[in-house]
């Protein structure tokens, strides 16, 4: 790291953005290099600038940015001094960028081949005409031989992604490929120029676990190969421990802490960084914490009857018994639920029990059925097979209140824009006939007073989910349907609501079917948990049971996965 | 002005808050700054103080002391100092009614357009929110009246019934409103496909809840931006049907109908025919005008 001269060297790099006559910063003073071949980590809460350093690295800020810095340069570049066309080279040259999501960084009306050929046809045109002015011949045999060259290139670089056969996968639109392998195209396309630097901003958000997994692995082996340096930035700290070889935290705009991802990991100096820490979610944390005294468990861990229920286990809750009398036995019960949309299946026979004050956990990759099986339980699609609720149903006036409430991911499009959060609240007790004032509600999912008048666009991600969250508890419901709640949300604010979640569960007895791809945050809230893969209920234990012992392959992958995301690299 | 400029504001808050529902501060806040936002744009301030100035010539131009039928003594006379505007073959005073004109052109048109969105907004948030056949069902009935040729089929109508004030309101209300109706139906259909409407309908919110609280305030933007444009459509029809000779009759100062009746002078009295022409494309312009600044700055 010390012997190769740096390709990044950002001395001072202070961005601020005008908004309506007023600068806001947004980065701060950063300083930092990163060495050729070196893997470096910027992570920080959404907010925290790690995006804005990195787009003031490409020049891509949006023209009310501000940019100034003692030093900003990469591969021996000054990005701050190029011209328009010279920064045009640079960027075609110097870096590969993958964003987020590469549905979107990819041409949906042309096959992948073709958008990865024309980076090469692009580069090899700029090369190839640098050659032809200096020699000063032209030869028309030579369009042919390029054109093959190309091909084979683009053919090369799918391989080199471990996309195969490369010839099918060339022909295919990004529409026909999942989002790992969509992921693995802008790869291809970011290191078709050779760059010196690769650019990786949250490349991973938004794949499940196993295949973040296998996209890292690609991009740790492809640096090693091919020698380029790469910044990657995540709000997810683990994900950049074990897969950089240095980290610096960000923070309001501000480097906090900046050291070997094992040290920061591992021995974390800031307050801020040891706060990020504490706040992820414990791969080794299970329920009976928390939940001492309120549930008797079985330690033994035996996976009695998975199918039948686990009546010793879920006891209710003292707090609970007021509100729902009725005695023992499961809540739900689900058999044989079955569900096509048009000829593919999206769950298959899946039967299962859900018990009174119980939290069960479903984990399995995009496209598994879990999101499915939250909507047949809530009663929101059609399906083959019995949900039946052991309740008796409660009423208001003539009408049946609901039994089911749900808490969905992102919660922008789960709250009305134009109700205030006052009108929303309001309304959920009155439908679900609760008994609090929205004050009371607000304050036991933690929601400050003044937050009541505002409309959901004033509001933090956290605090719309809170919002949603407060819904589902403004009556008595026996079952809430939690789909990935916290996925959209940055760590800290993940921690808080998981508590949030835990505590409401426990003090108000209700159950929850708790949908996520993440196995560290389901563990975190699960008495059991059940394995979603390809629309089949493959496993369903106890929590620790999962961990200790999986049984079916997936399962296996999926445990690996999580753990290996948490052991930071030596 | 500024009473109307707030004319659409206020009928989307009041829809807002028929409810019982408090009444936000943050509401409002975001209100002022959408009107805030228009007032800030020159085509929309002038096509705003256009279309005031016409609404204030229909309701007052009598008391202004303008006489739109009286001969003033010289016929087919050139603008000038006691006549700004000339006069028409029978001597009357070409400003006066223009002025008076407006009257005429401002009696169907908003009533014809505030019935049309009534109507189409109403069944294009029913077809989809309810989906199924009742969308299917609505949709063909639009689809049979969408392809009518407008003019035609208000030609037709008129020919049969009659061209009184009523029946013309009643007319552009059923003509326009399919094609708001499939425009709102879209915007729905957007905003169905979003969580708060699943989450109101798990709640056990009754259906007319869910499309007068949830989904209405929501397309609000939409529909204000179609009432605005069959406005402009519906005075420009209107002006239509009197040139034709279906609608006003003289000595009505309708500005269609003045157009029809000095056409045969345009080369030698361009005036008699050039101010109403003017009007009708004021009026009609800035009101798509104020539609475009609308759409531009809300949506």
């Amino acid at each position: 790291m010390s012997a190769a001269a740096p390709v990044v060297r950002i001395d001072g790099l202070t961005v601020s953005y005008r908004v309506r006559q007023q600068t806001v910063p947004a980065v701060r003073g950063l300083s930092l290099t990163i060495a050729g071949g070196e893997s470096y980590g910027l992570v920080g809460e959404s907010g925290s600038g790690k995006s804005t350093a990195a787009l003031a690295l490409t020049r891509y800020l949006p023209a009310a940015a501000e940019v100034s810095a003692a030093e900003l340069s990469v591969a021996g570049t000054n990005v701050l001094e190029l011209g328009a066309a010279e920064l045009r080279a640079f960027r075609a040259s110097a870096f590969g960028v993958v964003y987020q999501e590469p549905g979107l960084a990819l041409n949906p009306t042309m096959p992948v081949g073709e958008q990865i050929a024309e980076v090469y046809r692009l580069h090899s045109v700029r090369n190839h005409g640098a050659r032809n002015h200096e020699s000063g011949q032209h030869g028309t045999g030579q369009h042919a031989t390029h054109r093959t060259a190309v091909r084979e290139a683009t053919l090369a670089a799918i391989a080199r992604v471990n996309l195969s056969p490369p010839e099918q996968i060339a022909g295919r639109y990004p529409h026909e490929l999942s989002g790992g392998q969509q992921q693995r195209i802008v790869i291809a396309m970011a290191l078709a120029s050779n760059p010196r630097l690769l650019i990786l901003d949250e490349p991973t958000t938004g794949l499940d676990s196993r295949v973040e997994t296998e996209i890292m692995a690609l991009i740790d082996r492809l640096r090693t190969e091919l020698g380029f340096a790469s910044l990657l930035i995540s709000h997810n700290l683990p994900l950049v421990a074990a897969h950089c070889q240095r980290i610096g935290v960000l923070r309001g705009g501000e480097l906090v802490e900046e050291g070997p991802a094992a040290e920061v990991l591992l021995a974390p100096r800031h307050p801020y960084t040891r706060a990020l820490i504490a706040a992820l979610p414990d791969i080794n944390a299970h329920r009976d914490g928390p939940r001492a005294g309120a549930v008797v468990r079985d330690r033994t861990g035996s996976a009695v009857g998975e199918d039948q229920g686990h009546p010793e286990r879920s006891v209710v809750p003292p707090a609970a018994s007021a509100q729902q009398p009725a005695g023992d036995g499961p809540l739900v019960t689900v058999s044989n639920l079955t569900k096509h949309y048009n000829r593919k299946t999206a769950l298959r026979d899946v039967s299962f029990t859900i018990g009174r004050g119980e939290v069960l956990g479903l984990v399995g990759e995009s496209g598994s059925g879990k999101t499915t099986l939250g909507l047949s339980l809530a009663g929101l699609t059609r399906y083959q097979g019995t949900v039946s609720f052991h309740v008796s149903d409660r009423h208001q006036g003539r009408k049946v209140l609901p039994r089911v409430q749900v808490v969905f991911q992102g919660a922008d499009a789960s709250l009305n824009p134009r109700r205030t959060v006052r009108a929303v609240l309001a309304r959920s007790i009155e439908l679900l006939g609760g008994a609090q004032t929205v004050e009371e509600l607000a304050g036991r999912t933690g929601l400050a007073d003044n937050l009541l008048d505002k409309l959901p666009h004033q509001l933090s991600g956290g605090q719309k989910q809170r919002v949603t969250i407060a819904r589902a508890f403004a009556g008595q419901v026996p079952l809430v349907i939690c789909d990935e709640p916290t996925s959209a949300l940055d760590v800290s604010s993940q921690a808080r609501l998981l508590d949030l979640l835990t505590e409401l569960q426990e003090r108000s007895g209700v159950s929850y079917l708790f949908i996520s791809h993440d196995l560290a945050v389901v563990r975190q809230v699960s008495d059991r948990i059940g394995v979603l893969y390809d629309g089949e209920l493959v496993e369903l234990k106890a929590a620790d049971e999962v961990f200790e012992r999986p049984e079916h392959p997936y399962t296996q992958s999926l445990v690996d996965s999580a753990l290996s995301l948490r052991r930071p690299r030596e | 002005m500024d009473s109307s400029l707030s004319v659409p504001e206020t009928e989307v808050e009041g829809a807002l808050d028929s409810g019982g529902q408090r009444r936000a501060p943050a509401r409002d806040r975001a209100g002022r700054r959408r009107v805030r936002a228009l007032l800030l744009r020159p085509t929309f301030v002038v096509s705003a103080l256009i279309v005031v100035f016409w609404v204030v010539a229909a309701l007052g131009w009598h008391l202004f002391g303008l006489d739109p039928y009286g001969n003033s003594g010289r016929a087919l006379a050139g603008p000038g100092w006691s006549q700004p505007f000339g006069t028409d073959n029978l001597g009357r005073s070409v400003f006066a009614r223009t002025l008076a004109g407006a009257d005429s052109a401002l009696a169907v048109g908003p009533l014809g357009a505030v019935l049309a969105t009534v109507l189409g907004s109403t069944l294009g948030v029913i077809a989809g929110y309810f989906r199924g056949w009742v969308d299917t069902a609505l949709m063909r009935l639009f689809d049979v009246l969408v392809v009518l040729p407008p003019l035609i089929f208000l030609i037709v109508v008129v020919a049969a019934f009659g061209a009184s004030v009523p029946a013309l309101i009643v007319i552009i209300g059923v003509v326009f409103a399919p094609g708001i109706a499939r425009i709102i139906r879209a915007a729905v259909l957007a905003e169905m496909g979003k969580k708060y409407v699943t989450t109101a309908r798990l709640q056990g919110e009754s259906a007319f809840r869910i499309m007068a609280a949830e989904l209405i305030p929501n397309v609000a933007p939409t529909v204000i931006i179609q009432a605005t444009l069959s406005l402009s459509a519906a005075i420009l029809m209107t002006a239509t049907l009197s040139f034709l000779g279906l609608g006003q009759q003289p000595p009505s100062p309708d500005w269609g109908l003045a157009i029809n009746q000095n056409i045969a002078f345009i080369e030698t009295a361009w005036w008699t025919v050039i101010f109403p022409a003017l009007a009708v494309a004021s009026l009609v312009v800035s009101i798509q005008l104020i539609a475009d600044n609308i759409k531009e700055t809300w949506s």
